[in-house]
């Protein structure tokens, strides 16, 4: 017999029995257990069908699928919602992530029937605002990133950096060096670094970090071999660091005929203030909804546009816009082009349209500005909470993130995620932990510049309590929680052992007695 | 400035507290001849209502689908959103929320996706969906890198009814691979690649509805493919049309791939757009993306935890199923309020209305002279062969206000055989009167 996890059958709804709901907050039972086949929500017609043209492959089978009434739907929407935390609803100072504020103006832009409501393949002459915006879009990201082109088309940062680095093989490939099949990765990048250059087949080979949390150039040399055919480096890196060595190790990598791939998660930290072409990049991917503010939707969807050196330019995948003699034509095909494309259509047009009206709104001087104020907000954290919590890597000042470790718990009996788990509790999210995975316990924390110092202050605050709280022997309030979010701690381990990836209809249950 | 919170009373007081003289000493890792070093040639800050301004005018030069007949489709279509459904993701805890990586506090997002994942399971008619990948394309791409995986082999055949644009997808992710086999397009829908299955084929990618409209018989390459030990993969660009046809999986399909647009998503000029992935249970561990699994809390009460990660690149780094670090969250979650919203019968009635309009379409264009319809199966599209070269055609349309479809030209520029054809969608949303406006036009436009 098929029983959910509490014992009970499932189809049973959980709501009225749930023993962790509260008034305003109860539990809410899956669509399945509150739906059913014959509801629906959208009022459409029945039509007979005599004359089909299915060729017999028509379904036999039925879906089983559940149906809400509107108002149910409602309800069921925004019941669960409450249960999420979001950047509206509080702070969220989640290292690496890059979560700011979201402008509805970007939505109302976003939802213009002229951006939404057009086709990816109605003829070109109807759609030259959209080309317009493109070309728009580009012109900011290669003149912030000082680079001779950009590729829009990446789904998201990782699809963007999978791009980037194709245009380096394939620059590599017209070179005739295909041999090189080796990528320097820093110990610090994030994890997508290593997938996309396993990805494209090339062996990745680490690069160990200094004492200090940053590449030193010396390491790179030491490594660069004939077979070398790129350095995949994350600057400002996950640290929190700006590489001071960047330009050397562009030149060193240079010099042995490899290419530099940058990965630009953190470009939001020098907006306006650095220029990656001026560093000696050849490819960068730019996350559009984390440096300008997308939404992020619970996870997605992303945008990773590519910016390119000279060097790679003309290894751009296609689409791309170009003028013409008509106005803007968009490029679909090039012939013997080494890439050709990475997704189909355009890429997310819904991302550009926020990503500029982002651009526009704050524009190059306040782009600047909220970079300082990123770069501002982080140091200020640090300096509030370094007497508390140790600081791995105090030689320099920390760029958008401040990143400490968890020696300070040493022998209170409660974890980085114990700890993680009390702020929960405090109304905040908790920080990014155990990554860098560089650094032991790591506690990465990003406010980004939309905070207000009032907001960082109950931060440190929370912080600072729930600290010394821990250094004082108090391991229940930590290894207890959350106690106060709408689950407690849950059962991960279970999860991966025993999968349960779908809602199951339960066999029919034996009658209760009545 | 409006997004940004500090006055400059604050900001010093911040660097006081910092104990640095200016924000430039914060700044002090940037080698001197980076930092600053440069006028940008951009606008400065500007206020919302001239913003607002200058976005309408971009917008205002695009001839909105909703402006006229529409019939453009070839892997993305143009359905009814109920008002709900945007509603409802412009909730700031749907919106603004980002991934669940603290389950506790995302247990909204993370039961969407348990039942979003149930949804896609469920209409394809396999054992386990992931929860979305960026599109139907990209995710075509990582179905056949994960057929290699499982099947150790390599040879992969890509039908030529397969979207163009998937194709090349493909061939990009799998650069210069002599075992990939892309075969030519098949307008008239003759299928060509059962006979070319071998024992060192991985998998074989079938797209129904084709590129053309035309189906394709599941049940044939499944027992194909099989016999050769070569895994299925089915691609769908149109999800709708599960409403009316036999689910992939109860037609032997391994793995199923979907682009997940045309349910509670707009056309957005191609993206954002949400891929569907599901497979047979035994292959989840070589599924690439995120997926979410129930369990229990400390209390004993179900939840919700993304799982399975040990596949995923942040632990497994260059050894993962795929280098994804995310999903297409807003769109799944687009995507599942419209499917609870029409359940069961919503979605079959929806389906229904897509092919009877179809079939209005089909007729009412074999009628206009000069014209003949090219299938003798589809679901909501279709392809026709003019007696003039499809582009010229589909422009003068334009000219006319009428979106009339897609020359198939334009995504094989290189095929002459394909110079006269136009691939025609219908929906919901097509009216009589909007084909009446086609055949009238395309008769003027033929003579």
């Amino acid at each position: 017999m098929s029983m959910n996890t509490q014992g009970r059958p499932t189809g049973v709804g959980t709501a009225s029995t749930g023993a962790s709901g509260s008034a305003l907050l109860p539990d809410e039972p899956l669509l399945f257990e509150i739906g059913d086949t014959e509801h629906s929500g959208v009022d459409l017609p029945d039509v007979e069908i005599t004359n089909g043209r299915l060729g017999g492959f028509e379904r036999k089978t039925k879906l089983d699928l559940a149906g809400l009434t509107e108002p149910e739907a409602m309800r069921h929407y925004v019941r669960l919602s409450r249960l999420n935390h979001s950047i509206d609803s509080g702070m969220y100072p989640l290292g690496s992530c890059t979560m700011k504020h979201n402008p509805r103006l970007n939505e109302k832009t976003a939802r213009l029937p002229g951006f939404s409501d057009i086709h990816p393949l109605q003829p070109v002459s109807t759609v030259q605002g959209a080309l317009e915006l493109m070309n728009e879009l580009s012109h900011w990201l290669m003149t912030l990133t000082n680079t001779a082109a950009v590729a829009l088309s990446p789904k998201a940062g990782a699809h963007g950096e999978l791009l980037g680095m194709m245009a380096i093989k394939a620059a590599q490939d017209a070179k005739g060096e295909s041999h090189r099949n080796v990528v320097l990765v820093p110990e610090s990048a994030h994890g997508t670094n290593p997938a996309t250059a396993a990805f494209l087949g090339y062996t990745v080979k680490p690069v160990p970090a200094k004492a200090d949390g940053t590449v030193d150039v010396e390491a790179v040399k030491t490594a660069i071999a004939p077979d070398v055919a790129a350095i995949m480096l994350t600057n400002p890196n996950t640290c929190g660091l700006f590489e001071p060595q960047v330009i050397e190790i562009a030149k060193a990598i240079h010099d042995a005929g490899a290419y530099f791939y940058c990965d630009g998660a953190n470009f939001n930290a020098i907006m306006g203030v650095v220029r990656p072409g001026d560093l000696g990049i050849d490819a960068m991917h730019i996350n559009l909804h984390k440096t300008f503010s997308t939404p992020h939707g619970g996870g997605g969807p992303g945008a990773g546009p590519v910016v390119l050196s000279e060097a790679l330019a003309p290894f751009a995948p296609v689409p791309f816009v170009r003028k013409g003699a008509q106005g803007l034509e968009l490029v679909e095909h090039v012939e013997n082009q080494a890439l050709g494309r990475v997704t189909a259509f355009h890429g997310q047009m819904g991302m550009y349209v926020r990503a500029l009206t982002y651009m526009l709104s704050h524009g190059a001087d306040g782009l600047a500005q909220a970079a300082e104020d990123a770069v501002l907000n982080a140091n200020y954290v640090k300096a509030r909470l370094q007497h508390l919590f140790s600081v791995p890597f105090p030689d320099y000042p920390t760029m958008h993130e401040a990143l400490f470790n968890d020696s300070f718990l040493k022998d209170t009996g409660v974890t980085t995620l114990d700890f993680a788990k009390a702020l929960i509790d405090e109304g905040f999210h908790p920080m990014t932990m155990y990554f860098p995975l560089v650094v032991h316990g790591a506690m990465l924390i990003e406010p980004t510049e939309s905070e207000s110092k009032q907001t960082l202050d109950r931060f440190c605050d929370v912080m600072a309590e729930l600290a010394t709280e821990a250094k004082s022997g108090n391991a229940a309030r930590f290894t207890g929680a959350p106690m106060k979010a709408p689950r407690r701690r849950l059962d991960e381990t279970r999860a991966a052992r025993q999968p349960i990836l779908k809602w199951e209809r339960a066999a029919e249950m034996p009658k209760a007695a009545e | 400035m409006r997004y940004l919170p500090h006055s400059a009373h604050e900001r010093a007081d911040m660097l006081g507290t910092i104990g640095a003289a200016n924000v430039e000493a914060l700044f002090s890792a940037v080698p001197n001849s980076a930092l600053k070093s440069f006028t940008l040639d951009l606008p400065a800050h500007s206020p919302e209502f001239l913003v607002e301004a200058h976005m309408r005018a971009l917008a205002n030069k695009n001839h909105a689908a909703g402006n006229g007949p529409f019939f453009v489709g070839a892997g993305a279509y143009r359905h009814h959103i109920p008002a709900t459904v945007d509603h409802l993701i412009q909730r700031s805890e749907w919106l603004t929320a980002y991934t669940p990586y603290q389950p506790e506090i995302s247990q909204g997002t993370l039961q969407m996706l348990f039942e979003f994942q149930t949804q896609v399971a469920k209409i394809t008619g396999m054992d386990v969906a992931n929860a979305s990948l960026y599109d139907g394309s990209t995710g075509t791409a990582e179905a056949v890198l994960m057929a290699r995986r499982i099947t150790r082999k390599n040879r992969v055949l890509l039908s030529g009814g397969l979207h163009p644009h998937y194709r090349d997808v493909v061939k990009a992710y799998l650069k210069d691979d002599p075992d990939l086999v892309c075969l030519s397009p098949s307008p008239e829908g003759q299928g060509d690649i059962l006979e070319q299955i071998d024992g060192n084929t991985a998998a074989i990618v079938i797209q129904t509805p084709d590129f053309y409209g035309h189906l394709r018989n599941l049940k044939a390459a499944a027992d194909a493919a099989h016999a050769f030990g070569a895994l299925l993969i089915v691609v769908v660009t149109e999800v709708v049309s599960l409403g009316l046809l036999e689910a992939p999986g109860a037609l032997g399909a391994d793995i199923v791939v979907c682009e997940g647009q045309s349910i509670g998503n707009a056309l957005n000029f191609g993206g954002p757009y949400l891929g569907l992935m599901a497979c047979k249970k035994e292959y989840i561990r070589q599924m690439p993306g995120r997926l979410c699994g129930e369990t229990v809390d400390a209390d004993g009460n179900r939840g919700f935890v993304l799982t399975l990660s040990t596949r995923e690149q942040h632990i497994r780094r260059e050894k993962a199923t795929s280098n994804i670090c995310t999903n297409s969250g807003l769109c799944a979650l687009a995507f599942s309020i419209h499917m609870a919203l029409l359940g069961e019968a919503g979605f079959v009635r929806l389906a229904r209305l897509n092919h009877a309009n179809a079939i209005k379409l089909a007729d009412a264009l074999a009628s206009v002279t000069g014209v003949s319809v090219l299938n003798k199966t589809f679901f909501n599209e279709m392809t026709i062969r003019t007696g003039k070269p499809a582009d010229q055609v589909v422009e003068a349309l334009a000219r006319k206000g009428i979106l009339a479809g897609v020359p198939a030209s334009r995504l094989l520029p290189n095929d002459p055989d394909v110079e006269n054809l136009i691939i025609l969608a219908a929906t919901e949303l097509t009216t009589e009167s909007d084909i009446a406006a086609l055949t009238a036009a395309l008769s003027e436009v033929l003579a």
